[in-house]
């Protein structure tokens, strides 16, 4: 990090120039989304789909929210969401800490069994998951949109990636100081890994708020449904107000753009820590 | 303040036996060095006190209590380890206090132990604190700190809670030269000052010469002597300690016991060195030994029995070492720089104090003298 400070200018010109250019390509499609959304769309076409708005409405965020009837699925897709992650971030935290600092039998071999299932794509687990759900008369209900997400096997390597990282002093030190193992992870383990427990956090988030397939499954009634669904129905159901369906999926991503930007930092130092030591 | 005590402990991981049937008391207020090789057990001894490893075979005591079966936290006891194992994310102050926030302590007489409250926790930090010059790091996280620092915090964090040991594991092994030799000072002043007992653990010799009240010596897994430094120096009991102690290590020849009207005698080689005819009375005629002479024992003499021609000269400033061909051995003599000048090739004529001759058994490698 600090040698950036001593490059010469041309080379770092060179660093934005490159820079700038991936945030080009990263941001455009979000701007067109914006462009689109506030843009009324039989003007936009006839215009030429040019890369700028085209008699702007700005009421296209409300009428797509009422439209999609998005309150109640901001509602329970938050709900869901904030379950997940919790239940997440607490189940993969404590098996993370077992199978780093805990010694039992088999405890290499229940890793790689609990690390194989990240193998397996949600596809394959969706039919047998769902007979479940059923037959347990959780159907249309938040315990059947949460059940399967409890717990992530790949919560649980990137935590035990992170705590791996402690050293086995720090526990002897807290043993001898008279904390237990819990008192261990609140104490040490979670504050020294809190870059990849941010991290993982956010990426919980992501696919909670972004899940599609499984309450597609598993929901049938329309309150039970998540704003995933909701922006499918928007866009399905307005094919030549299609601009609602662009400014619905901004409305939706809205929450991501926010924890993204509350916890950049975290995020960064999470996805570099172990790159960079010291 | 408390005594520890082995007895017939033995420790495995699986196959490797790591502490072999270890008996050693360890007195109230004693400086008791463990001192070895690598992987000799050190390490493992000291946890096994420490209660972060179970005890496989044997008892360990500490005061009048067997404690096997006892957890760590409920030992009484502080550790300094060498990576001195700070909390990275909490500042000095709060690394100081950690002993202090889950134990309970004899605060009140005749009262149960409790939980320290906060003011009470606050002035034992202090003072620590004060007593190792950290006071004006308080603030501070580990990371900020230098080694020499560090190694404070690690020692503050050990003496707060006022434990009836302090086990440390080399904790000098990261410092400089210079300043490890100040923090040994420090520790036996330290020492003093608690009048606790203190087990060390160091593959150092210098640290255990210097700080030792006792040194254990082990080497795999056996204890091989335990005494006050100079005893273990003077009078090694087996030929590992003698080549273990002292720096350069003991000269160590083997030869021959031989009796003649004048006296006795070790034949090496060609060669002879005489020995005390009364201190070596019971060794008979024949017997295979293992001679063995520190350098600062021999010495160039004109009327000297053996001879051995100069292979190399390393020049340390306030003294020399003279390594010699003796036979198909190495041997090293130790001259004051002052001493006349030798070169390579040159043959010396040398005798060797007969005070502080030493004689093994080759087979079972114990001291015969
Ligand atoms: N947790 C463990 N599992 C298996 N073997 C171990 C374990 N801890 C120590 N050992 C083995 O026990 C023996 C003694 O180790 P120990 O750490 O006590 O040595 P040491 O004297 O402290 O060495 P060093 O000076 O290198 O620190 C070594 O052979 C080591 O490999
Ligand atoms: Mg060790």
């Amino acid at each position: 990090m600090g040698t950036e400070l001593f490059q010469p200018t041309w080379k770092k010109v060179a660093w934005y120039a490159v820079l700038t250019a991936l945030a080009v390509v990263i941001l455009f499609p979000v701007y067109m989304t914006f462009v689109r959304a506030i843009s009324q769309p039989r003007a936009y076409v006839l215009a030429g789909q040019p890369p700028w708005p085209v008699h702007p409405e700005w009421d296209a965020f409300s009428r797509a929210f009422s439209l999609g009837d998005l309150g109640r699925k901001f509602l329970v897709s938050a709900v869901v969401t904030t379950v997940i992650v919790a239940a997440q971030l607490t189940t993969s935290t404590l098996a993370a800490y077992a199978f780093t600092f805990l010694q039992f039998p088999f405890r290499r071999l229940l890793f790689y069994v609990f690390m194989a299932t990240l193998m397996l794509p949600i596809e394959v687990t969706l039919i047998p998951n769902v007979q479940t759900i059923r037959s347990l008369d959780w159907l249309n209900s938040y315990p059947g949109l949460v059940a399967p997400f409890l717990a992530t096997a790949f919560g649980t390597f990137l935590l035990r990636q992170g705590f791996r990282g402690i050293p086995r002093d720090l526990l002897d030190a807290s043993q001898l100081d008279g904390f237990g193992h819990l008192a261990f992870l609140r104490r040490v383990a979670i504050p020294v890994t809190r870059p990849v427990v941010a991290s993982f956090a956010v990426i919980a988030f992501l696919s909670a708020w972004n899940q599609y397939t499984w309450p597609r499954a598993v929901v049938t009634e329309g309150r039970w449904e998540t704003v995933q669904i909701g922006l499918k129905t928007v866009t399905a159901t307005t094919a030549e107000q299609n601009n609602l369906g662009f400014a619905a999926a901004l409305v939706v991503a809205l929450p991501i753009l926010v924890l993204l930007i509350v916890l950049q930092r975290q995020i960064v130092r999470g996805l570099t820590a172990g790159a960079v030591k010291g | 303040m408390s005594e520890v005590a082995f007895d017939g402990v033995t420790k495995r991981f699986g196959e490797v036996t790591a502490v072999d049937q270890l008996t050693l008391d360890i007195a109230d207020g004693e400086f008791m060095v463990l001192l070895g090789p690598s992987g000799c057990g050190k390490t493992t001894a000291l946890r096994m006190i420490a209660g972060l490893e179970t005890v496989t075979e044997g008892t360990l005591r500490i005061g009048d209590r067997v404690v096997n079966d006892v957890e760590a936290k409920d030992r009484d006891i502080a550790m300094v380890f060498q990576s001195y194992a700070l909390y990275p994310h909490m500042t000095v102050a709060r690394n100081i206090e950690s002993p202090l926030v889950a134990r309970r302590f004899h605060v009140d007489a005749d009262a149960p132990p409790r939980k320290l409250t906060a003011a009470e926790r606050s002035e034992r930090v202090d003072q620590a604190a004060r007593s190792l010059g950290l006071t004006d790091l308080m603030g501070r996280k580990p990371a900020a700190l230098s080694g020499g620092q560090r190694q404070r915090v690690a020692l503050a964090r050990a003496i707060v809670a006022r434990p009836s040991a302090f086990l440390m594991d080399e904790p000098l092994s990261n410092l400089d030269a210079k300043l490890r030799a100040q923090t040994r000072i420090e520790l036996v002043e330290l020492h003093e000052r608690l009048a606790t007992t203190f087990v060390y653990v160091t593959h150092d010799q210098v640290e255990a010469m210097t700080m030792a009240d006792r040194i254990a010596v082990l080497n795999e897994g056996r204890l091989q002597q335990v005494g006050p430094p100079q005893a273990v120096y003077e009078r090694p009991h087996n030929l590992f300690v003698a080549r273990f102690i002292g720096s350069p290590p003991m000269n160590t020849v083997p030869g021959t016991v031989v009796r003649t009207d004048t006296g006795v005698a070790v034949q090496l080689g060609g060669q002879r060195i005489d020995l005390d005819p009364v201190a070596h009375e019971p060794l008979a005629d024949g017997t295979e030994v293992v001679i063995g002479v520190r350098p600062e024992h021999l010495a160039v003499d004109p009327d000297g029995q053996v001879k051995a021609q100069v292979r190399a000269v390393e020049w340390l400033g306030h003294e020399r070492l003279v390594v010699c061909d003796l036979a198909e051995h190495h041997i090293t003599v130790r001259q004051s720089s002052g001493a006349e000048p030798v070169a390579p090739g040159d043959v010396l004529a040398l005798t060797a104090d007969p005070a502080h001759v030493h004689l093994f058994d080759p087979n079972t490698t114990e001291r015969l003298n």
